[in-house]
């Protein structure tokens, strides 16, 4: 069962979030990075795979020089082999970015492709829900969104994906792709024998070209911030009549 | 003339209460365009289920297309699309949407712009468009371009209202795409239903918890407020990370997104992934030691002090009205 998972370097934002001066990117000085919540659960997915199943799970990630960060985490919670395409630190479009992890991914593969391919859902930052869809349409093989749970059943993944209702089950036969959600594991921390381990871990370099799409971004902005005159109903157990009042009025009780 | 398609996915003949909202946007797009607007939706199910729309446009009817099937979708679209040539083709961004939408632009190899809240110019540079795009699960925007013959767009859930129902249905005609055996490898192939009645999605009111519960057990007055109210419990990632409560159960960009009558947030500080998982609700309730909290300065109501005190008296309060 051998796995690859694409994930994307995304800064860490606490409460607020502040823009550069010239409204290209959002202002990092004072900001961690991580990887996108979807991936870092995608990435847990395919090691736990991997230890049920047995074979080799690689990470893969388009980014700057930086990003290697992230691929030495994914090292020290179970990621055999990591890989780096190197891209600058632009804003790239859904389209370019589908067109360099494809190149990427079809000259790691040779001639054996993975079992299986695991994106995020979205990115975390800019949120375009379709590179991994891109890259399955560019490769030819089956994919599904939305993952909350996945296992491998003979030659076929076996995915769920949640509904109002409960669940949708969908079997796709491999080699195969699929889009992970936040949810679908829970990620483990990294062990101290990991942590050295991703210390010493080799950085493997891929080079792709990116074709730019049809997307461009102009600039960021804040949304309109919502002004609430917050109503303060009271201080501690003091407080119960005002909440029950509020509970009445918007028809609960 | 121009054609506008929007897509309005319906499963197995319902429509989910946001469904429409996608044709508020396009009503107004196609008016300053001088377009046509047409639906399309899958599966004869869907036709009935159209009325409420009041416009014309296209059943999608081919046998791999009896349940949702992903990639056969959109191929199905895609071909609708082409053939018909429509130059602008909008869908809401919910799950479903953004799959079909994303699969549509793959097999067209056009660009698609997701999350769209406004369409500010139809007039740029070669035909350009320039919409504004929910960035961060909605904490920023982005100003993007959209240079493409053949113009994709998901809109942004929850950011439209669902149009009044409008009786004077047009014919729906039906399209029978060609779609190779092959795709029914990504159909639903069985559903499980989980909870009876409500959840995050549907339930009026949310009694959610943080990082200031404390602990799993904690949790045990939360729920004890949901019941009384008729309601669920959420809580945010903090509580979840710590294995608290199931991932189910978390509000934010990367759990769900919800739209309550009430939502009751108790020692929940406010991070913007947070945030954007319950802004959409009608009235929020903080409940938090801090009235700094980002959150409670957002909210519309708050209370200042120890929540699991707070919810006890509150809790009291409702069952001496009885």
């Amino acid at each position: 069962m051998n796995i690859l998972v694409c994930v994307k370097r995304v800064p860490a934002p606490g409460a607020r979030i502040v823009l550069t001066d010239d409204s290209q990117g959002i202002d990092t000085r004072h900001l961690g990075f991580t990887t996108s919540p979807h991936e870092e659960c995608a990435v847990e997915a395919a090691v736990q795979l991997k230890e049920r199943h047995g074979g080799t799970t690689t990470v893969l990630t388009l980014g700057p020089p930086d990003a290697v960060e992230q691929l030495r985490y994914s090292v020290s919670v179970g990621a055999d082999r990591v890989v780096l395409v190197p891209a600058d630190s632009t804003e790239w479009d859904p389209q370019a970015t589908a067109s360099a992890l494809v190149e990427a991914i079809r000259s790691l593969e040779g001639e054996s492709p993975f079992d299986v391919i695991l994106f995020g859902n979205e990115s975390a930052d800019s949120g375009g829900y379709q590179v991994g869809i891109r890259v399955a349409r560019a490769l030819g093989r089956p994919v599904i969104s939305g993952l909350k749970g996945i296992e491998i059943d003979g030659d076929q993944v076996v995915g769920r994906r949640e509904t109002d209702e409960g669940f949708e089950v969908y079997r796709l036969p491999m080699p195969a792709i699929a889009a992970a959600k936040e949810g679908i594991t829970l990620p483990r921390y990294p062990t101290l024998p990991g942590r050295l381990k991703s210390r010493r871990a080799e950085i493997d370099e891929v080079p792709a070209e990116m074709t730019p799409g049809g997307q461009e971004m102009v600039s960021l902005l804040k949304p309109a911030e919502e002004v609430t005159e917050t109503v303060i109903l009271g201080h501690g157990a003091e407080a119960a009549p005002g909440v029950v009042r509020l509970l009445e009025e918007v028809g609960l009780l | 003339m121009t054609r506008i398609l929007v897509f309005v996915d319906n499963d197995r003949g319902t429509l989910s209460p946001s469904a429409l909202e996608a044709l508020t946007p396009a009503r107004v797009l196609a008016e300053s365009l001088g377009a046509s607007l047409e639906l399309a939706t899958v599966g004869e199910g869907g036709r009935a289920a159209l009325e409420p729309a009041g416009l014309g446009g296209y059943v999608i009817y081919h046998p791999i297309l009896s349940d949702y099937a992903p990639e056969a979708y959109g191929d199905a679209l895609a071909q609708l699309v082409s053939e018909k040539e429509f130059s602008a083709v909008i869908s809401l961004g919910d799950d479903r949407g953004a799959e079909v939408m994303a699969h549509t632009a793959a097999v067209l190899d056009r660009p698609l712009v997701a999350n769209v809240t406004e369409i500010v110019d139809t007039d740029g540079p070669d035909g350009s468009w320039e919409v504004i795009r929910v960035r961060w699960g909605g904490s920023l925007l982005e100003r993007a371009r959209l240079r493409s013959d053949l113009k994709l767009l998901t809109i942004a859930p929850h950011t439209f209202p669902a149009p009044e129902p409008n009786g004077d249905a047009g014919p729906l005609d039906t399209f029978v795409p060609e779609i190779p055996d092959f795709l029914a490898r990504t159909r639903v192939v069985e559903r499980v239903k989980l909870a009876e009645g409500l959840t995050l999605a549907t339930a009026p009111v949310v009694v959610s918890g943080g990082r200031g519960v404390g602990s799993a057990e904690n949790f045990a007055i939360l729920e004890e407020l949901a019941e009384l109210l008729g309601g669920v419990v959420g809580c945010s990632r903090v509580a979840t990370n710590n294995g608290w409560r199931p991932h189910s159960d978390q509000v934010g960009q990367t759990g769900t997104r919800i739209a309550p009558d009430l939502y009751i947030a108790c020692g929940i500080s406010g991070a913007v992934q947070h945030w954007v998982g319950c802004m959409a609700s009608k009235q929020i309730l903080a409940i938090n030691t801090d009235p700094e909290a980002p959150l409670v300065t957002k909210a519309d109501y708050a209370v200042i002090g120890d929540l699991h005190e707070i919810l006890a008296a509150v809790i009291a309060e409702i069952k001496a009205r009885t």
